[in-house]
């Protein structure tokens, strides 16, 4: 995993440690951790660092155009690839710009280094130019931050950033470096003295809770995986493909873990939640045991918690114990990895097994009766315009499942996630907890860096679009040629999907006129062209095809579709907020048969 | 309800920020707060006092227990352990409480610790039914001023909250 040392200048003698600024020293602990791709942007308190990284050859550094950027790009690079991500930034407002983005891997759990300068440790306390507490703004957002002051800490601070941030449960780590502390110098000792007496992540379930949840799984009539998150960062993917066929269970993925199981696998019932396929919603709902994998009862999952899965056990297993009972109190709470439990209850189910056989196949007719009568689908658009979900399908269809598929936030996610069949694990990539608009196209950037050999689409709306797109120039002149698809239906179209449900069709505030019969501010074609995109604007279903085809041909630069659709297209199905799950509307004003007990 | 906590932590900057904001964070109060060194160097205790039902206890606890810096957190049961809050507390005396005054002292087995013609600084301690009978005593002749620490507790026994903390 580590790097090699580079040959030490100076005296010959190894026992002597070379002496490095702290600059150095945080260069040389990012090379010995096995990071190769950092992204970031210099600022005042920062420039030690960046004087050391211009002449560095074991790092590609990508400026970036906003902090903001470096942080979801960091995001995508981890997501993508599973390996940690790196953000930079100078302090003050440089630091300040990365919080959203350390907000948001801190609720989808990406392992992410944010590193900061900080103002003189001399001045520090004294409101100097560009100072904020970082480490205090961050520290209900990250799973933990150091500040440095003293030259001879990085090593040891750096080892553990990368050791919190990559495992248990990952998260965000904020590194802060006080400008004297980059300046200074001192020995640079590797590897070094990592001491975290609170820090001891359970990774090993224990034998009886397991063979418990294998005893249940053989009993139940109508079992459900409830599959999340957890099991992509844990790359437990094969290990669930096994338990899942070995059992016979049928399996929900959340957003988070989409192409967590393969979408064509006849066990996956797709996705469950406010915007899910029926079926994997009625499924949890009517369930008499639920096997949560990494997964956290988010509220857009259950619905109203008291009415969510009424009838069901739940067996929950996750590598954070504070998420166990958290929301819906576990029969059976499992401590730990996602991988290393599921590799467990494979022996215990099959041991179980052994003395029980398990029939699910009253269950099955009933999932396959709601899988037949509603499918997801959508209504073609009645004013003339392209219809998203269809637009979004042919993305999917087109490029495949070895593509890499990053969302923005609303409408265009919800479909991104319903209409593209993902087959593999960390190729769906979404801001799931913080529901970050602008989290596409930087992230996309980030994931088209880790893996420059996927086909990498940026799936975004008008409203996301505008709040990170100047990350093209970044795209452009680094030569990452990822493809952005901007859903283009001129408003805010979450937003305007509720109100027009919820708040008597008053369209408050959503239009941006960036597309429709308006005015194209901006105009999308244009601004692309400006970054040096391939960029075309597509309004006709004929031309849909061929459009996607010129993007996946075309590697030489970033291209960016402006695609005008209608909004007045919806996602369904739905769970209105705070509502049962047992009141999902298959479409407008059409609820599903539903049976009840 | 009331439970009292006691955290083994790693001494660092801001660790007492993060253990307190964690419980504003999550919508706890703390009721009261101790801070100290321990016998372990570089590691500090905090006492808390919370009132929170099971449920959002044991969720707390959790929470507290994924800080990095916080190594140990255990609940103190009232039967189990001895709890003492300590007061300083200033009275207005004059020539006729004076003498009342110091014997409530001596009842409360508390002590004074400064004399000045018109007050009197008392030192009490005790948990926190004796020290509010006390200051109950005290209000008539007009307090003027309280410096209250907060709640100290330890397990009764032989065993340490510090057992088994370095090992494995």
């Amino acid at each position: 995993m580590a790097a090699e040392p580079r040959p030490a200048p100076g005296p010959a003698d190894a026992a002597e440690p070379e002496i490095l600024t702290g600059s150095g020293a945080i260069l040389r602990s990012l090379e010995k951790l096995g990071i190769t791709d950092v992204f970031g942007l210099p600022g005042g308190a920062i420039m030690p660092f960046y004087d050391e990284l211009m002449s560095d050859k074991g790092i590609r550094h990508i400026l970036v155009r906003h902090e903001q950027g470096a942080g979801h790009a960091a995001e995508g690079y981890a997501s993508a690839s599973g390996r940690p991500g790196v953000a930079i930034a100078t302090s003050g407002p440089g630091a300040t710009n990365l919080v959203t983005a350390i907000a948001d891997a801190h609720m989808d759990s990406v392992p992410l280094i944010a590193i900061t300068g900080q103002v003189f440790s001399t001045v520090m306390g004294t409101d100097a130019f560009q100072e904020v507490d970082i480490v205090g703004i961050t520290m209900p957002i990250t799973k933990h931050s150091f500040l440095v002051r003293r030259p001879e800490d990085i090593p040891a601070t750096m080892a553990a950033a990368y050791h919190i941030a990559t495992t248990g449960r990952p998260g965000p780590v904020l590194v802060d470096v006080t400008k004297d502390a980059q300046q200074n110098s001192a020995p640079f000792i590797w590897p070094p003295k990592v001491d975290l007496p609170g820090y001891r992540p359970v990774t090993k379930a224990h034998g009886k809770q397991i063979h418990a949840a294998a005893q249940l799984l053989v009993e139940s009539k109508k079992p459900v995986f409830y599959v999340g998150g957890g099991v992509v960062r844990s790359r437990a993917s094969a290990e669930l493909k096994e338990l899942v066929e070995l059992t016979g269970a049928p399996v929900v993925t959340t957003l988070m873990a989409r192409g967590a199981f393969p979408d064509s696998h006849d066990q996956h019932l797709g996705m469950p939640g406010m915007h899910g396929a029926v079926t994997a919603v009625l499924g949890l709902q009517e369930s008499d045991l639920i096997i949560s994998l990494g997964a956290r009862f988010d509220d857009r999952v259950t619905g109203k918690v008291s009415d969510f899965a009424p009838h069901a056990k739940v067996v929950h297993v996750d590598i954070d114990p504070a998420e166990i009972s958290k929301i819906r109190t576990a029969d059976v709470p499992i401590v730990g990895d996602a991988r290393e439990v599921i590799v467990d209850l494979i022996d215990a189910f099959k041991k179980a097994a052994e003395k029980q056989t398990p029939d699910y196949s009253d269950w099955w007719s009933r999932l396959e009766l709601l899988r037949t009568q509603y499918p997801l689908g959508y209504t073609p658009t009645d004013d003339g315009l392209l219809s998203p979900q269809w637009v979004i399908e042919r993305i999917g269809e087109l490029t495949g499942p070895e593509g890499v598929y990053a969302a923005g936030v609303g409408q265009h996610q919800m479909w991104a996630a319903q209409f593209i069949k993902y087959e593999r694990p960390n190729s769906w990539l979404n801001s799931g907890g913080a529901g970050t608009m602008g989290y596409a196209v930087p992230a996309a950037m980030g994931a088209k860096v880790a893996q420059p050999d996927r086909v990498v689409w940026a799936i975004d709306g008008d409203g996301c679009f505008q709040m990170t797109n100047q990350e093209l120039a970044t795209c452009t002149i680094n030569n990452i040629p990822i493809k952005v698809a901007i859903i283009n239906n001129s408003s805010l179209g979450m937003v305007r999907q509720w109100q027009t449900l919820f708040y008597d069709g008053r369209h408050s505030f959503t239009d941006l006129q960036a597309g429709e019969q308006q005015a194209f501010i901006p105009d999308f074609v244009k601004m692309g062209e400006a970054y040096g995109a391939l960029s075309i604007r597509v309004t006709k279903p004929e031309e849909v095809d061929d459009a996607i085809k010129l993007a996946l041909e075309t590697n030489d630069r970033p291209v960016v579709i402006d695609f005008i659709v209608s909004r007045d297209a919806m996602v369904w199905p739905m769970v209105p907020q705070g509502a049962t799950n047992s009141a999902i509307q298959y479409a407008r004003n059409h609820a599903p048969q539903w049976e009840e007990e | 309800m009331s439970h009292v906590l006691s955290l083994l932590v790693e001494d660092k900057p801001g660790l007492l920020t993060r253990v307190a904001g964690l419980f504003a964070r999550r919508g706890f109060n703390i009721e009261s707060l101790a801070v100290g060194r321990t016998e372990i160097e570089g590691l500090s205790r905090i006492t808390v006092v919370v009132d929170v039902e099971e449920g959002p206890l044991e969720q707390v606890t959790k929470q507290l227990n994924k800080l990095v810096n916080v190594i140990k957190i255990v609940e103190l049961d009232p039967a189990q352990s001895v709890q003492r809050e300590h007061l300083l507390i200033k009275v207005r005396v004059d020539n006729v409480t004076r003498s009342q005054i110091l014997e409530a002292v001596t009842l409360f087995r508390a002590r004074v610790v400064d004399v000045a013609t018109d007050s009197l600084v008392i030192e009490v301690t005790g948990d926190s039914g004796k020290v509010q009978a006390f200051l109950r005593v005290l209000e008539p002749y007009g307090i003027r001023e309280i410096a209250q620490s907060g709640l100290l507790a330890i397990g009764r026994g032989s065993k340490s909250i510090s057992d088994r903390v370095f090992k494995s």
